[in-house]
């Protein structure tokens, strides 16, 4: 079970980061969506996983899963809505003013003009 | 009184100058001059101690603990170089008052002038070594403003910065050899890196210690290779010649080298660096002066050839050599400042600085003349004064030291070589100036300079005087503690008696006599000798340099920031793996000793579910609308994720935040392109994809290592305590609302400002809106789906319940204000979606500003209320009732708390979605321009 939970933090990392590493906003916001999972989730791991633990105090239980994680990530979870949403209208702000939705906010050089700008 | 009103009085005399500039010239100077001429009365009542053998100290902590402090020493070294630098410093004062012209800014000239002489105290007083290279930069600084003093000549404006980039780097160089002798003595007091000599001379980083710290001081005394930027710097007034070429700036690297003498000197190392480059030096200041025609760019190449001498001696392993050098230092100041200021004053009295235009001016200031002549005579090592007495014990030094082995006769040689030089270049100075016929073409005609002007040339040519005629009584003293503190031991005997017989030191000097008597006769035939040579200007070379120096920075700063986001990015992920790629490789083993839990059919689908929405969101993000599909995807298979891992709130804060982003996306994209145009190259692809696996590999590694190692948590505490010291069994709620309440009011409240960003950030917004898709179609005209409108109003006051019992039920079993709240915004959005804004406005009259502000005043408050009962901030209370038919319940202040956090997150979601939902519609936020 760790193995594969781990895998998905992997992947969901990977593929939020290389989104995160494109010229426009939108595919940004969404890979900055997709990093805040693999966050949420590692943060959440740091707990260790269990899936028969209660997570509510009761009298038959024994083992508990690890609350604090998830007081954590339960926040985490709220925040990282707020940061999407600012970074989203941000996105828009930037269209509006600037006219593209680039994030260096001009267009890039065409690749005949500047070929070693592309080679970077 | 104590050592530190010895800086500490002329840097409080900086500003001085700029508040008496309003009084008049002379009140100026002579106010400027107090606070100088007070710190000099301290080191003069200092003197005696001194002068008998002591050594005084005076500190002020700063950080002791990592052992800095202002920390200060008065040895014999320091006694002369603060009576050298305090009182010609005043000299300088009186004269600078003559020779600035009135459309000179004098304020600022004496504030920098003092600015400088500060710096130059500070280093010849301290006692900690990084408190030194500090005040050396400081002077660097200082020199800077001073040269570049006639700001609006690009002649000024080039040596300045020539000697700053020279000085400075030798300067940089110097700090990292003062870090490396700290890091080996394990202290920065001069004191304890005296006393540990041996331990650098025996330390593997000595030869690294010595080039870095003989860089300093050589690129600062203008030693040969880098000499080149003290000719330049004779751009700056005349005053700023006489004090910084004389006796202080370049001086400062021979007191380095000074300073340093008992840790660095007495290898060979030492001997060949440092005597090498000061014959060198030597002779080529020598030779050079000889052609100069400008009278101040002689008297630089003078100072270079003579600041050559006193390296020389430093670098021979004599100690007598040593003591040489400082009286060197004495009388070469003297000369050399009042050289500076009669060539000063033929320049400003007849508006030339040229020797083939300046002659015979004996005939027009026959006074100056004479006191330039004794100088030049000094220079040139006459006997009956103090030039000659250094110059016999140098060549009486060449002939006792043995640096060089069975070559060791070269270095006398050349010495003698030097002199004659020295003897043609100060013949020329005396005769080209002051005799050779009439002057040519001069703007003015000479006369003698005001009175005062000539006041610190009389004083220092009779120093001149004095020490050539009667050594002993006038500087045996001093000379005798400098050296001791140089030497850090006994002193030598030597003799100061002007006649030592006729011996081989005295046949040298005859030579250069005879010699230079020789060279200057036959001068033009040298001149065109000289002439035959290619004129290499170092002002050219350097300037060339530099230039590449910048076009190779800016090729490096281009490539680091050119500006794309994208490549800032990528550099920073760059670095986050070399960072994190290191500690991993020293972990042994991946898996730890945990038991894991064996995986079953449900969580495997899950997560193939999950990597292919992941990965279908990257392969298809250029289609918008299809990537946001997918990625509520792998929102959903999230939330189910913390579900199945026992943290029901969870799944259900994800479910709800997933609802609320979605639609918040959707909406942005209907204002964005709905497809992000192909730009990146297969190799840019390529390099992106190997940077966020690697990371992803990273994150995935260290996550799984985690994972399966034991974990011992602080949470035993909030569970054994969540039901009896905070009243809830749901423990999640009960930290975010009591244990941890501060840290979530905190949350709140950046959600709040997040929010009221937003909406600002749309109230002005622009947008251009699309009337339909991207492919040209109109957007449906069909305003609201009937059913759907129906079916959200009946599920409306359903979808409040839930939230309330959500709410409600938050303390004890999964749910509590975040969740209720999201989950409420929810239910209303979803009327926005089904009805329009035009529908809500006219029903749900709700101010969602107003939301956030009473949700976060509510949180505080019962946050407050608990000082009432003398209680800490948001400390919690809670009790049970019994109420008849309803049955036993509970009270807790949390719950209030909690009901601040649930109208906050209802406030900022529906804030953020509802105003950019307006967008869309004729209620969007209009621009007070368009308004009108």
């Amino acid at each position: 079970m760790e193995m594969v939970y781990a895998l998905c933090v992997g992947i969901l990392t990977t593929c939020g980061i290389f989104l995160t590493l494109r010229g426009r906003t939108f595919p940004v916001v969404i890979g900055l969506t997709l990093l805040s999972y693999a966050v949420n989730l590692f943060l959440f791991a740091s707990g260790r996983l269990s899936t028969e633990d209660a997570a509510v105090l009761q009298d038959s239980a024994t083992q508990y899963a690890d609350p604090l994680p998830q007081a954590l990530v339960l926040t985490a979870i709220v925040i990282g809505f707020a940061m999407t949403a600012f970074t989203v209208i941000l996105a828009m702000r930037a269209r509006a003013d600037m006219g593209n939705d680039h994030v260096d906010g001009r267009l890039p050089v065409s690749n005949e003009e500047s070929p070693q700008k592309e080679k970077n | 009184m104590n050592l530190i009103w010895v800086p500490l009085l002329p840097l409080l005399g900086t500003l001085v100058p700029l508040f008496s500039e309003r009084f008049g010239r002379t009140a100026c100077a002579w106010m400027t001059a107090i606070l100088p001429a007070a710190a000099l009365l301290i080191v003069l009542n200092h003197a005696p101690d001194i002068l008998s053998g002591q050594t005084h100290f005076s500190s002020l902590p700063w950080i002791p603990a990592l052992g800095l402090e202002l920390s200060f020493r008065l040895d014999g070294l320091a006694l002369l170089f603060a009576l050298l630098i305090l009182g010609i410093g005043l000299l300088i004062i009186l004269y600078a008052r003559y020779y600035l012209s009135s459309k000179d800014s004098m304020g600022r000239f004496y504030s920098y002038l003092i600015l400088f002489m500060t710096a130059m105290v500070g280093i010849v007083l301290s006692n900690n070594i990084l408190q030194l290279w500090v005040f050396w930069e400081l002077t660097s600084i200082s020199s800077f403003l001073l040269i570049s003093f006639w700001s609006n000549k690009q002649e000024a404006r080039r040596g300045a910065r020539m000697a700053l980039t020279v000085t400075g780097a030798g300067g940089l160089c110097l700090l990292a050899g003062v870090l490396l002798i700290g890091n080996l003595v394990g202290s920065f007091d001069l004191s304890v890196v005296l006393d540990h000599a041996w331990k650098i001379r025996s330390s593997e980083l000595y030869p690294v210690i010595l080039v870095l710290v003989l860089l300093g001081a050589f690129t600062k005394s203008a030693q040969f290779p880098f000499h080149f930027w003290l000719p330049h710097a004779m751009a700056a007034p005349t005053p700023v010649s006489a004090y910084l070429h004389s006796a202080t700036m370049v001086k400062a690297g021979i007191f380095l080298m000074a300073r340093f003498y008992p840790v660095l000197s007495g290898t060979d190392m030492w001997f060949l660096i440092v005597s090498l480059t000061g014959l060198a030096t030597l002779l080529l200041g020598a030779y050079f002066a000889l052609f100069k025609h400008d009278l101040k760019g002689l008297l630089a190449y003078s100072t270079i050839s003579h600041l050559g001498l006193i390296t020389l001696l430093l670098g021979m392993d004599t100690k007598l050599a040593a003591v040489a050098a400082i009286f060197h230092i004495i009388n070469h100041a003297t000369f050399k400042a009042s050289l500076f200021m009669a060539a000063g004053i033929i320049d400003h009295e007849s508006g030339s600085r040229d020797m083939r235009k300046l002659n015979g001016l004996w005939k027009y200031m026959p006074y100056t003349a004479t006191l330039a002549m004794v100088a030049a005579s000094a220079m040139a090592g006459v006997p009956l004064l103090n030039g000659f007495l250094s110059k016999e014990m140098f060549f009486s030094e060449t002939l006792h030291q043995s640096s060089l082995g069975s070559l060791s006769w070269i270095i006398p040689v050349l010495a003698t070589c030097g002199g004659v030089f020295s003897v043609a270049y100060s013949l020329r100075f005396i005769h080209d100036v002051f005799f050779n016929g009439e002057p040519i073409d001069l703007p003015r005609t000479p006369h003698e300079p005001p009175r005062y002007m000539k006041l610190p040339v009389e004083i220092l040519v009779a120093l001149c005087l004095l020490v050539g005629v009667i050594p002993g009584y006038v500087i045996g003293g001093l000379l005798h503690s400098a050296s001791a503190a140089v030497l850090q031991g006994i002193v030598p005997d030597y003799s100061l008696a002007i006649w030592h017989g006729f011996n081989l030191p005295l046949t040298m000097s005859i030579v250069a006599f005879v010699g230079g008597l020789i060279i200057y006769s036959n001068r033009k035939v040298l001149f065109q000798f000289h002439a035959q040579f290619p004129e290499s200007d170092a002002k050219e070379v350097f300037e060339h340099a530099m230039k590449r120096l910048m076009a190779v920075c800016q090729r490096i700063y281009g490539w680091l920031e050119n500006g794309s986001l994208q490549r800032y990015l990528l550099l920073m992920f760059s670095f986050t793996i070399m960072l994190l790629a290191r500690p991993m490789m020293q972990l042994s083993d991946t898996a730890g000793f945990r038991q894991t839990i064996p995986a079953d059919g449900v969580v495997i689908t899950g997560a193939v579910l999950l990597i292919l929405g992941a990965f279908a969101t990257v392969i298809w993000h250029r289609k918008r609308m299809i990537a946001l599909l997918t990625l509520s995807i792998v929102g959903l298979i999230v939330s189910i994720a913390f579900a199945r891992f026992s943290a029901p709130d969870l799944a259900l804060t994800q479910l709800s935040v997933e609802v609320v982003t979605i639609i918040l996306l959707m909406l942005a994209l209907f204002f964005l392109p709905q497809k992000t145009p192909k730009e990146s190259s297969p190799h840019r692809v390529m390099r992106d994809l190997g940077v966020s696996a690697m990371i992803g590999g990273v994150v995935g590694t260290l996550c799984y290592a985690l994972m399966t190692r034991p974990h011992s948590t602080i949470s035993d505490f909030f569970v054994a305590n969540s039901k009896t010291g905070g009243g809830g069994t749901n423990v999640v709620n009960v930290i975010l609302v009591d244990f941890r309440g501060f840290d979530t009011l905190g949350e709140i409240t950046v959600l709040g400002i997040a929010a009221l960003g937003i909406f600002k950030l749309i109230n002005r917004m622009r947008l251009f809106m699309p009337s339909g898709d991207e492919r040209g179609r109109p957007w449906s005209s069909d305003r609201y789906p009937m059913i759907l409108a129906v079916v959200s109003q009946l599920l409306l006051p359903l979808a409040l319940l839930v939230s309330v019992y959500i709410f409600l039920r938050g303390h004890n079993m999964p749910g509590g204000g975040f969740i209720a709240g999201l989950i409420t915004s929810v239910a209303i959005i979803q009327q926005y979606v089904a009805n329009g804004v035009e529908f809500i406005k006219n029903r749900l009259k709700l101010n969602y500003q107003w939301l956030i502000g009473s949700g976060l005043l509510i949180a505080t408050l019962t946050g407050m209320g608990s000082w009432l009962a003398g209680q800490p901030f948001l400390t919690s209370w809670f009790d049970h009732f019994h109420l008849p038919v309803i049955g036993e319940f509970e009270l807790a202040s949390a719950m209030l708390f909690d009901l601040g956090v649930y109208l906050t997150v209802i406030g900022a979601t529906l804030l953020i979605l509802a105003n950019l939902g307006k967008l869309t519609t004729t209620e969007r936020p209009m621009h007070k321009e368009e308004e009108s």
